[in-house]
């Protein structure tokens, strides 16, 4: 065998591979062209807000299936975002934002100005994430902390950040944060219209870093991402520094997780600390686990599927949710460590 | 100056129920590599058994030792032993463990905070220190001294040391691992449950008293290093002393993204924590 | 190419190491034998980097690699395998080759999907033998398959000084004959360094040896050299000469 055999037979896979699999990606994208018009508005902006979590789930898949990084602090990143953009929104309505009215500061403060522009706040939302994920990846990662340990270092900084922004009630609005957004550049929040059109701006977004970090992790750099995971030692042996590869894909998960906060925030209509704290990131790692954490899609699928049940099990039961999510998070962890993309997968295989 | 004095004796009792918590989880930790989220809510159960027990305060502390203990040892005979060499999989599993013994809590004893009343004898105190901060000063100091007894004394603990040391030699050796581990969990998290109760002399009891100091707690474990008795006492204390000094200082509100840079700034230095044992296996 | 000054290794008070001298030339091929636990792969460690040496120098082209990180000496041109191979298991044995191969690229070259095989990869594929595997994951492998994917990264990356531990512990004679047959083929055109235990595989093909007994080089020679030092024959595995070193079964 030669290697263009090597080559052809990979290709051939490939393409029965395709088609076959091309029906979910259609049957995906036809329910999410048709979800407008099946729900009525409450509804839409709640799986909006779904779509949301299932960005920053994306990162944590990334990062924690492919990459092995368990990581308790995305809620950091993606509050990074969301503050971001809720400052341009309180500072579109000119004049000082009313929580600071209420808690007696006088002039707007200097590290407000800049997110007066719209550019400025989005790339603050994404690019900030990034660079702080860079910094404690680079300490971190290159003193080779790892596993349980990284995982104990992002959540102490998630509860960090949180005493941080109840702290400073002027600058942050405490423990309520922002609300009461009314204009995104033009357009009414309130209005349907806005709220459609920004389901399927969240819904493009989340279908574009799908699809890139797909590409990803079919790449070669993907293939090192799971060598790290699985050998970090070896693959220092095989020329690379685990560290730099894995700093990149914390990187590119926090900055996912920041995007995702500045989506929310016009979403939802606002953003608190406790949005982002402990619970928040953990729950989020629940859900990849539920959906499935070696796949992307399973991320996804699980930070959907979670937030509905969620929702619908609050609304009838109230507290008796807490058992459920936890009942249900040590079923998964105990029966279907690969979550329900590993059952159904086992079901298609069997 | 004066602030100086006046607030160390904060900064020690912060270390000391620091230093009752990690006790626990380093062991846990160190011989099973376990990262138990529960931990949190043993804490918190030893602080209702000292509610449930008003005016029994010293008995208290044994029944939260047992009623703690016994806890951690379903935990583990139930779920635990079948996730390890899974370390990050059983944080999520007693995550999940977590927040159900807290609902569990808010359904029996409400969700408000209820208080503790210590006992006379601990009012008062000699000149800057109280006599409760004393108190839980030594009482971190006694169960250090029980548990290095306990470790370089007891048969058990010696065989406990093996499996932390290593943990295939151990078996092969003879080592019933599966029971030293059970003796293991059932001792750290009795620990968790004295420092429920020693909590109590310093704030009130509510359903999520546990998660306010699980963090510090596992930060005072990575910083000590695993397993290390030493590392643990000298961890703990820096961390608590820091945290006091730190919200003195700046704002209460950076404390903790200060005492969160400076572990990650001593990582650095030490990515091990303060003492570790050599290896070259690959992991 | 290489040259070993008094490499001393200290684990917690114990000697693993006790100043060793070692001068490998290019395109040689070394045979490093001693009975277990004489320091062999410690030895092996130092130079690749995953021990740091309590004192020494590792001179390799000019460059002292004490102290430089594992990456970095893989990059200067030295691979090594490991006792136990390490192979991973959920790659195919393909993306296994394929990135022991890439290192050089840029990181974000590494982004865009692999398109093809390249030379280097298709070359160890050829060499060890794996060509009809090449698809299948790391993980469905035999132990000696697992070796010769090991020695095929290590080829595929292409160094300049290969470090090969133990390649042929726990294998079986026909595995053991082409190993040996792949060892003599890369020895044709790299500088290659062996540690083998097995005396029958020494015998066959071996030329140079160096022997380590408890951290120091006892001697150093050919085989037969080797074979008739009488300080030899005493330390090996405290059996007689003739019955260790000797003519074999
Ligand atoms: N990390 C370590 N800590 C303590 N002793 C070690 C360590 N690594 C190796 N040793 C000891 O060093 C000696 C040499 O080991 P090694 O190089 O593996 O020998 P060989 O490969 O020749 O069999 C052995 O006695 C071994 O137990
Ligand atoms: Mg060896």
């Amino acid at each position: 065998m030669n290697k263009t055999d090597v080559m052809n037979k990979a290709d051939v896979m490939k393409k029965a591979d395709v088609m076959k699999k091309a029906i979910y990606p259609i049957l995906v994208g036809l329910l999410v062209v048709a979800a407008p018009f099946l729900m009525d508005a409450f509804r839409l902006n709640l799986l909006a807000k779904y779509l949301c979590f299932a960005i920053v789930a994306l990162g944590i898949g990334l990062a924690w299936g492919q990459g092995g990084m368990l990581t308790l602090g995305q809620g950091v990143f993606f509050g990074l975002g969301g503050y971001s953009m809720a400052m341009y929104l309180k500072l579109q309505e000119g004049g000082l934002p009313d929580f600071m009215v209420w808690s007696g500061v006088e002039k707007l403060p200097a590290l407000w100005t800049p997110f007066a522009n719209p550019v400025f706040a989005l790339a603050t939302a994404i690019l900030g994430p990034m660079l702080l994920a860079t910094l404690l990846g680079l300490l971190v990662f290159r003193q080779r902390v790892r596993g349980a340990y990284f995982a104990i270092l992002t959540q102490a900084l998630a509860a960090a950040l949180v005493i941080l922004l109840v702290g400073q009630q002027g600058l942050t609005g405490g423990t309520n944060g922002m609300t009461n957004f009314y204009d995104l550049f033009a357009w009414d929040l309130a209005e349907d219209s806005t709220q459609r059109g920004l389901y399927f701006v969240v819904a493009v977004v989340l279908a574009l870093l799908y699809l890139g970090a797909r590409q990803l992790v079919r790449s070669r750099y993907g293939r090192l991402l799971v060598a790290v995971r699985d050998g970090e030692d070896r693959v220092r042996f095989l020329g690379y520094d685990p560290a730099t590869v894995k700093t990149v894909t914390f990187a590119i998960s926090a900055g996912m997780a920041g995007l995702a906060g500045a989506l929310f925030v016009p979403v939802v209509g606002i953003i608190s600390p406790a949005l982002l704290g402990v619970v928040p990131s953990l729950e989020l790692v629940v859900a990849v686990a539920v959906g499935g954490r070696y796949a992307l899609a399973g991320a996804v699928l699980g930070a959907v599927v979670m937030g509905y049940a969620k929702t619908a099990f609050s609304e009838q039961f109230a507290d008796g949710w807490l058992y459920l999510q936890g009942a249900l998070f040590i079923l998964v962890m105990t029966l279907a460590p690969k979550g329900i993309m590993g059952v159904i997968k086992r079901a298609r295989t069997a | 100056m004066e602030a100086f004095v006046n607030q160390l004796p904060i900064g020690l009792s912060i270390g000391a129920v620091l230093l009752l918590i990690a006790l626990g989880l380093t062991f846990t930790f160190g011989q099973m590599g376990v990262i138990n989220m529960a931990h949190g809510e043993f804490i918190m159960a030893g602080a209702y058994t000292a509610f449930l027990l008003p005016g029994l305060f010293v008995p208290s502390l044994v029944v939260a030792f047992f009623v703690a203990g016994a806890m951690g040892l379903v935990l583990e005979r139930l779920a635990i032993r079948h996730f390890y060499g899974r370390p990050l999989d059983t944080l999520l599993l007693t995550w999940g463990v977590s927040l159900v013994l807290q609902q569990l809590a808010r359904d029996l004893f409400g969700a408000p905070n209820v208080q503790v009343k210590a006992p006379d004898w601990l009012a008062g105190g000699i000149g800057i220190l109280p006599y409760n901060r004393l108190f839980i000063m030594g009482l971190a100091i006694a169960s250090v001294v029980g548990v290095w007894l306990y470790l370089v004394r007891t048969k058990h603990g010696r065989r406990m040391r093996a499996v932390m040391q290593n943990r295939r030699l151990a078996a092969t050796s003879g080592i019933d691992t599966g029971r030293v581990d059970m003796l293991t969990f059932f001792i750290g998290s009795g620990l968790a449950g004295i420092a429920g109760v020693a909590l109590t002399l310093v704030g009130p009891v509510g359903p999520s008293l546990g998660t306010y100091y699980i963090v510090d707690a596992f930060l005072v474990v990575v910083a000590g290093g695993l397993g290390q008795l030493r590392g643990a006492v000298l961890a703990a204390a820096g961390l608590g002393l820091l945290n006091s000094y730190a919200e003195f200082w700046s704002d209460a509100s950076l404390a903790k993204v200060i005492v969160f840079a400076a572990v990650i700034a001593f990582l650095q230095f030490r990515p091990q924590g303060l003492f570790t044992v050599r290896s070259r296996a690959l992991s | 190419m290489l040259e070993l000054r008094d490499i001393q290794v200290d684990f917690d008070g114990f000697k693993a190491l006790g100043g060793v001298d070692l001068t490998v030339a290019e395109g040689e091929l070394r045979f490093l034998i001693g009975p277990n636990g004489a320091g062999k792969t410690t030895l092996i460690d130092v130079i690749t980097g995953l021990t740091r040496p309590t004192s020494g120098t590792v001179g390799f082209d000019g460059h002292d690699l004490v102290g430089r990180k594992e990456h970095h000496i893989v990059r200067l041109g030295v691979g090594r395998t490991f006792q136990t191979a390490v192979v991973f298991e959920e790659l195919t044995v393909l993306e296994n080759l394929d990135l022991a191969a890439s290192f050089r690229k840029p990181l974000w070259s590494l982004m865009r999907q692999r398109k093809g095989v390249t030379e280097a990869v298709e070359e160890a594929l050829s060499r060890t033998g794996l060509e009809e595997l090449a698809e299948r994951s790391a993980g469905v492998l035999s132990h000696g398959q697992r070796q010769w994917l090991e020695i095929g990264m290590l080829l595929a990356q292409r160094p300049r000084l290969l470090l090969l531990d133990e390649p042929v512990a726990g294998m079986s004679r026909e595995e053991r004959e082409r190993t040996g047959e792949l060892l003599t083929g890369i020895a044709r055109d790299h500088t290659v360094i062996v540690v083998e235990h097995d005396m029958e595989f020494l015998r066959r093909y071996a030329s140079q040896v160096t022997v380590l007994h408890e951290g120091k080089v006892l001697t150093e020679g050919s085989v037969d050299q080797v074979r008739a030092d009488p300080r030899v024959q005493e330390v090996y595995l405290g059996r007689r000469a003739s019955d260790a070193v000797g003519t074999g079964s």
